[in-house]
């Protein structure tokens, strides 16, 4: 319980003049904002390529409405790289981890900011420039990256056989200062917390997004190491003429695999864990009810993020691997679900008894669940070595890592946006196209992804251009036009997301500065909070967060930063 | 959701479609026990004015139990789609039987090469025969392929017999079926190898005996 409530005013002053304001800013409040603007943004391109990928396999070789011409096979191929990349890189990363991170873990720890604001600053810049060179990457000659999201080697390797030239270089680039930028972020979201809570803010007092913000920052930093070096062999095979993953230079194709996904792994629950975290502050806000769990669910995410740096070969089963390795990792890989099962069960069990209001943020937050839940399971079919002879590399995958990962971002996500908008930009999002815009993107991204399970399970492999040019796949064109309707919907519905986001900027009405009688610590503030985060002393803490029903508190609830009544809830 | 499986023509497709089976029954129970409790709690405890929630924080063992029990389950369901799981992937991919027919498989943008070994069945003798994109093969025999890649990694992929493996350069990768209805079924590569990645495609024609008979002495007319 470090005080840092002496140093009132911040490590930095009040920013003057519109630069030192809203461009070249260290006050994290300005900097969750530059990330979330930069991973919308990414969004936008990302959901446009989504929308490319799926007409063509809908309608292979026809013009495309809103592209103006056919794609061919090789651009087909960068599309869906950079759908790939830009999702996970460039959406997934920058909005849940590092605009939420930056933006609440001061707010709910009771920080005047972080505790690096100009290496905050420095990473977010970074990021700028990783953005700029992906950006670049689309109009060099051979065009963009082609080699797939996770670039496997010998194909990536050699100009000869993926066809982008540079690109591929600009895309390694790129991911590279995304991983410095995020190397930079995780310093400040663990340092943080653990250094700069206010009184009484013990490291149990932590709200679980703190937790979980703190967890994937921790996995990231353990796991990037390999893969950093993986991407510097693979620019000397590509530029320098070295052999690492070259067979016929004496290098090994595998050796990358296993550097990417050692990293790879851990880095779904890097994107997993905030929207997990976002959920678990949501949930408890609308059920009127404390979390269940508080202690199992860390202990079970410790559990979880330790078990996902012995898995990563499930991505290599029939890779070439020896085949007597996969039974252990499919048993570490099933058994992962242990740990998950704990954390659904007690978010189950948190809705159990509620007082439960439906507004948007909970619409999203249950939504994810939901979904959550469903990609999770999916998940034991890839698991089982056995199933994944015949899944491996089909549209099984693609389903399944879409339901886990667009629960954790976009439905999390957007229910973390709906929450925490009011105190991000003092306004109020409007309620009733929140509540059009939940069931746009629920339904119809079931009616997406559900049925592209069949799809898989007919067989159908990823990364092919045209379903047309195979005979067995026939049976699906019906359902890959469905698919593609739906997707398009799903897509369509994002615009009442768009307009409420930019049109409640200005015009939404006043937010209160707790709209949603919330009880940590970020609703103390005004809305938005002024430099340094509280007017006057940063508040104290007296007990956990979701002090929700506490036996004996006159009131339903007790926020934080109340004393508790003498006795409520004195038993964590 | 299994009607959309390709029709099975192998001996240990039936194997694998059946933990198929097994695992949509298990993880189908979670899904419907989670789900319902999902819509029962959201219905069941919807906002009323003056309702108050209980405390439950269940951080002690008394509370905790409630979703430590089904944790149990799960866990023993989990051990038990493993063990099921290590049997089927050890029958389809650890050693495998002794074969009657081997033959060379090598990927190279954009295409299979069939290598035959021919009737002396040893390759590198002046009988082989290479053929780009058809395999032949006996029905009811066990045919091992190898499996070499000449540039990118490619997938060698026989949905109809549920058999799927990498194919990596600088490596010799055995597999091995047994296909158990005559036919013709497509070998699509499933691995992304390149601009000519969708379309790359062989076929596998399953023959009864004397087809497979007839096809051979056409290959080598002299023996």
């Amino acid at each position: 319980m470090s005080g840092t409530t002496a140093a009132a005013g911040g490590h930095h002053g009040e920013p003057g003049g519109f630069l030192r304001k809203y461009v070249f800013s260290a006050d994290h409040k300005m900097i969750a904002r530059q990330y979330m603007f930069i991973s919308l943004f990414w969004a936008a391109v990302g959901g446009y390529f989504a929308y490319i990928i799926r007409w063509q396999l809908a309608h292979p070789e026809a013009d495309i409405p809103l592209f103006g011409r056919p794609i061919g096979p090789d651009e087909y191929n960068a599309f869906v790289t950079m759908h790939g990349t830009i999702m996970v890189f460039f959406v997934a990363m920058p909005l849940l981890l590092a605009s939420f991170g930056n933006f609440l873990i001061p707010l709910m720890i009771g920080a005047r900011d972080m505790a690096f604001p100009r290496l905050n600053m420095l990473s977010v810049w970074v990021l700028g420039a990783a953005s700029a060179l992906l950006l670049l990457s689309f109009f060099v000659e051979g065009g963009p990256a082609a080699g797939g999201w996770t670039g496997y080697p010998p194909l990536s390797a050699r100009t000869a056989y993926v066809g982008a030239d540079k690109g591929m270089d600009l895309w390694l680039l790129a991911l590279a200062l995304e991983f410095a930028s995020f190397l930079m972020g995780g310093i400040n979201f663990l340092v943080t917390p653990l250094n700069m809570r206010t009184r009484g803010m013990g490291l149990l007092r932590m709200p679980l997004f703190v937790w979980m913000v703190m967890i994937a920052s921790l996995l990231f930093l353990l796991s990037v190491g390999p893969l950093v070096a993986g991407a510097v062999m693979l620019l000397l095979d590509r530029n320098l003429g070295t052999s690492f993953f070259l067979a016929s230079g004496g290098g090994d194709p595998l050796l990358w695999q296993h550097l990417f996904w050692f990293f790879g792994h851990p880095e779904v629950y890097v994107i997993l864990l905030p929207g997990l975290g976002a959920m678990m502050e949501v949930m408890p806000t609308f059920s009127r009810k404390t979390i269940f769990g508080y202690r199992p669910i860390i202990v079970a995410v410790l559990v979880a993020g330790a078990l996902s740096f012995v898995v990563w070969a499930h991505h290599q089963y029939i890779s070439g691997l020896d085949p007597r390795l996969a039974t252990p990792f499919s048993v570490t890989t099933i058994l992962i679900s242990v740990p998950f099962a704990l954390i659904v069960f007690a978010l189950l069990a948190t809705l159990w008894g509620g007082s439960i209001r439906l507004a948007t943020p909970m619409w999203f937050a249950v939504g994810g669940l939901a979904v959550f839940i469903f990609g999770g399971l999916t998940g034991i079919f890839n698991g089982s070595a056995a199933v994944d002879i015949y899944i491996h590399d089909t549209y099984f995958v693609v389903a399944h890592f879409h339901s886990t990962f667009f629960s954790a971002l976009f439905l999390a996500g957007f229910a973390a946006i709906y929450y925490w908008y009011p105190k991000m930009f003092g306004r109020m999002m409007n309620e009733a196209l929140g509540q059009i815009h939940f069931w746009g993107t629920f339904l119809f991204f079931l009616a997406v992804f559900v049925p592209m399970h069949l799809v898989g399970v007919g067989g159908m492999m990823r990364r092919i251009a045209n379903p047309g040019q195979y005979e067995f796949l026939a049976p699906l064109s019906g359902l890959n036009r469905m698919i593609t309707m739906s997707a398009v919907l799903l897509l369509l519905s994002q615009f009442f997301f768009a307009f409420n986001f930019f049109w409640s900027m200005f015009r939404g009405r006043r937010a209160p500065d707790n709209p949603w009688e919330g009880t940590t610590l970020e609703w103390t503030t005004p809305s938005p909070p002024p430099h340094g985060n509280w007017p006057g002393e940063v508040p104290q803490v007296h007990h956990p967060p979701y002090g929700y029903g506490l036996p004996g508190a006159g009131e339903d609830w007790v926020p934080q930063h109340r004393p508790a009544p003498s006795g409520a809830g004195a038993g964590r | 959701m299994f009607a959309w499986l390709p029709e099975n023509v192998s001996t240990f497709g039936g194997d694998i479609d059946s933990i198929f089976r097994f695992i949509y029954y298990i993880v189908g129970f979670w899904f419907l026990a989670t789900q319902g409790f999902l819509i029962y709690c959201l219905i069941r405890f919807r906002r009323r004015p003056g309702r108050r929630p209980p405390y439950l924080h269940g951080n002690n063992l008394s509370q905790a139990a409630w979703i430590l029990l089904p944790l149990v389950i799960v866990l023993v369901l989990d051990l038990w789609i493993d063990f099921r799981s290590a049997d089927v992937w050890a029958k389809v991919k650890v050693g495998g039987p002794r074969p009657d027919v081997v033959i060379e498989v090598t990927g190279k943008q954009f295409n299979w090469i069939m290598t035959y070994p021919g009737p002396d069945g040893r390759f590198g003798t002046a009988d082989d025969k290479k053929v780009e994109n058809e395999l032949h093969v006996p029905v009811n025999k066990v045919v091992q392929v190898v499996l070499r890649g000449e540039d990118v990694i490619h997938s060698f992929f026989l949905p109809q017999l549920r058999l799927k493996q990498d194919v990596v350069p600088g490596r010799a990768i055995r597999a091995w079926f047994q296909a158990t209805k005559p036919g013709k079924y497509e070998i699509p590569c499933a691995e992304l190898c390149g601009f000519g990645h969708s379309g790359m495609k062989g076929w596998l024609h399953v023959h009864a005996e004397a087809q497979y008979k007839e096809w051979a002495r056409k290959m080598w007319p002299g023996s």
